[in-house]
């Protein structure tokens, strides 16, 4: 099965890092996508800029509505995610539970929706 | 073969036909239709043609020829019949389990799915009630005091979450067994606490459920023999259900713990419960909660008469549980014990103080105890009203017969009031709280 899995996490907590702290997470998120390509789970994964650049659009009686920032204020903000294969939910938990963020931040998993 | 045989030999086997049956099939749903489908077949054919000599083995096989009918029909529709009828077949050649693989159990497998931490704790007791107890969708709903039909739709978002986020069907692996350990127990302990007082119909206990659920607990003791929460648990329910035969009249009534024939208890499941307690208690770390309830219940084993109980140390060890694992259903017990030290006016003020900050609301043992401290106290008009609310609060036939009793002794003006409770010391709150 396919899981998205969702990296939440407060930005701006996470922004007054100092460079070396950043420097380590980075190391650490290099290591642990290796180690889930090898381990053949990897499907694709992304690191999304800060809500700070986000804007949401509606259409509304086909007039396009749109807006600056997240859809939803929120503690936490989608941050990035990885799309893993994995053989069940158990086998997608424990990768999430191995993502660096799930250490401050917390970590949604989806199935992916699959049409037949 | 009358129907009431064949009823109690489905009572006996549909969990763990259904817990198999999920397994051969693969989804929750296909299992349940397919078990009801067999069950149909059998009421027609059992009453001339005689018991199988497996019937569970029997409902199986029925079960999975239907389901396999069924996914044809189904792929005939959407043109794919080939792949998948052989993928279920595939699957379906898998033997039965046999009676002593751990790992393999069918029942366990179930359980471990039902408590899956990615359930809310509610979703998963009542999954396991339905599943696991085959109660009904209406008194899992009354258990937890919500309507029927939402009760449906929680079950069934239950059920699609299996399917749809792949839950695995599996005793998980060593590493990861031991945190989801504790939610297992407290849902097996569940299953026993229905076994032991039924939430409602005709009669008082369901003994396959209780049997059920020691089997369980002696499986995960093999798997794990060196938890003391598990042992304590065991130990906890063989020693309450040592009592079986003397908890009920042959004509179903309730006998309560102080009239019993002590001799009717089952002095094998005592001895081994006694045995377990003792390697529970001296298991390194804190004591566990179920070891504790265990130690009580075999003060209460220990005991030759209700009256030469050591109720100060039946009432310590409920102040030692009030401690490592406080709960209101724990604090009623320990009034009951209190009751029993320094009489029932004290206990009272404990169920009033209890009651107050709200701690049982919708509790249907509450209005029992109750009502039977008034009664013990001569405050007749306020326990006959106390019982008139336990009637009301209960969907059990025996309890009902017994709650009238009770009042028809209060209307007679019988006095000589007997030190009585009913068996509340194994009945937990459905919702754990």
């Amino acid at each position: 099965m396919q899981y998205l899995l969702m990296i939440y996490q407060n930005e701006v907590e996470y922004a007054k890092n100092d460079a070396a702290t950043n420097q380590k997470m980075l190391e650490e998120y290099g290591a642990f996508t290796q180690s889930i390509i090898q381990s053949g789970n990897f499907k694709a994964a992304d690191r999304l800029r800060p809500t700070a650049t986000a804007t949401t659009v509606r259409v509304r009686d086909g007039k396009t509505l749109t807006t600056d920032g997240p859809f939803a204020e929120t503690r936490e903000q989608l941050g990035g995610y990885y799309l893993i294969e994995a053989k069940d939910l158990d086998a997608a938990l424990a990768i999430a539970a191995r993502i660096p963020s799930a250490r401050i931040g917390s970590i949604e998993v989806r199935p992916i929706w699959v049409y037949d | 073969m009358t129907p009431t045989e064949i009823e109690k030999i489905f009572r006996d086997e549909a969990g763990r036909a259904l817990a198999t049956l999920i397994r051969l099939v693969g989804d929750f749903d296909l299992a349940e239709d397919a078990l009801q489908e067999a069950v149909a077949v059998a009421l027609e054919r059992w009453p001339d043609g005689g018991l199988p000599s497996n019937p569970r083995a029997w409902l199986v096989n029925v079960g999975r020829n239907k389901a396999i009918d069924r996914v044809r029909r189904n792929a005939a529709f959407r043109g794919k019949q080939h792949e998948l009828v052989h993928e279920l077949l595939l699957n379906a050649s898998a033997p039965c389990e046999t009676a002593d693989s751990v790992v393999g159990d069918d029942m366990l497998r179930l359980i471990f799915t039902c408590c899956h931490p990615s359930f809310a704790a509610e979703v998963q007791v009542a999954l396991t009630l339905r599943t696991v107890c085959g109660l009904t969708t209406a008194q899992v709903a009354r258990a937890f005091l919500v309507g029927e039909d939402a009760m449906a739709q929680r079950l069934l978002r239950a059920k699609q979450k299996i399917r749809l986020a792949g839950i695995p069907y599996e005793v998980p692996e060593r590493e990861t067994l031991a945190p989801r350990l504790h939610g297992v127990l407290a849902v097996i302990y569940l299953v026993f606490t229905e076994g032991y007082v039924a939430t409602s119909g005709g009669d008082l206990m369901r003994p396959d459920l209780a049997r059920e659920a020691i089997r369980l607990a002696r499986l995960l003791d093999a798997l794990m023999p060196a938890r003391g929460e598990i042992k304590g648990l065991l130990a906890l329910m063989l020693l309450h259900d040592s009592r079986r035969a003397g908890r009920e009249t042959a004509g179903g009534d309730i006998v309560l713990l102080e009239e019993q024939d002590r001799t009717l208890w089952d002095r094998g499941q005592i001895s081994e419960g006694l045995q377990l307690v003792e390697e529970a208690l001296r298991m390194p770390g804190r004591p566990q909660s179920y070891a504790v309830q265990a130690a009580i219940a075999a003060l209460h084993a220990r005991a030759s008469s209700f009256e030469d109980t050591d109720w100060p140390q039946i009432a310590g060890l409920y102040e030692v549980l009030l401690r490592i694992s406080p709960s209101p259903v724990i604090e009623l017990n320990h009034a009951a014990a209190v009751s029993m030290v320094d009489g029932p006016a004290r206990a009272l003020d404990l169920v009033n103080a209890l009651e107050a900050r709200g701690g049982l609301k919708g509790y249907e043992l509450l209005p029992a105890v109750r009502a039977d401290l008034l009664r013990r106290l001569g405050r007749n008009d306020a326990a006959r009203e106390a019982y008139r609310a336990a009637t009301a609060a209960t969907q059990l036939e025996p309890l009902r017969r017994f709650y009238a009793r009770r009042i028809a002794e209060l209307d007679r003006g019988a006095d000589g009031p007997s030190p009585s409770l009913p068996a509340t010391n194994a009945k937990r709150l459905p919702k754990g709280a």
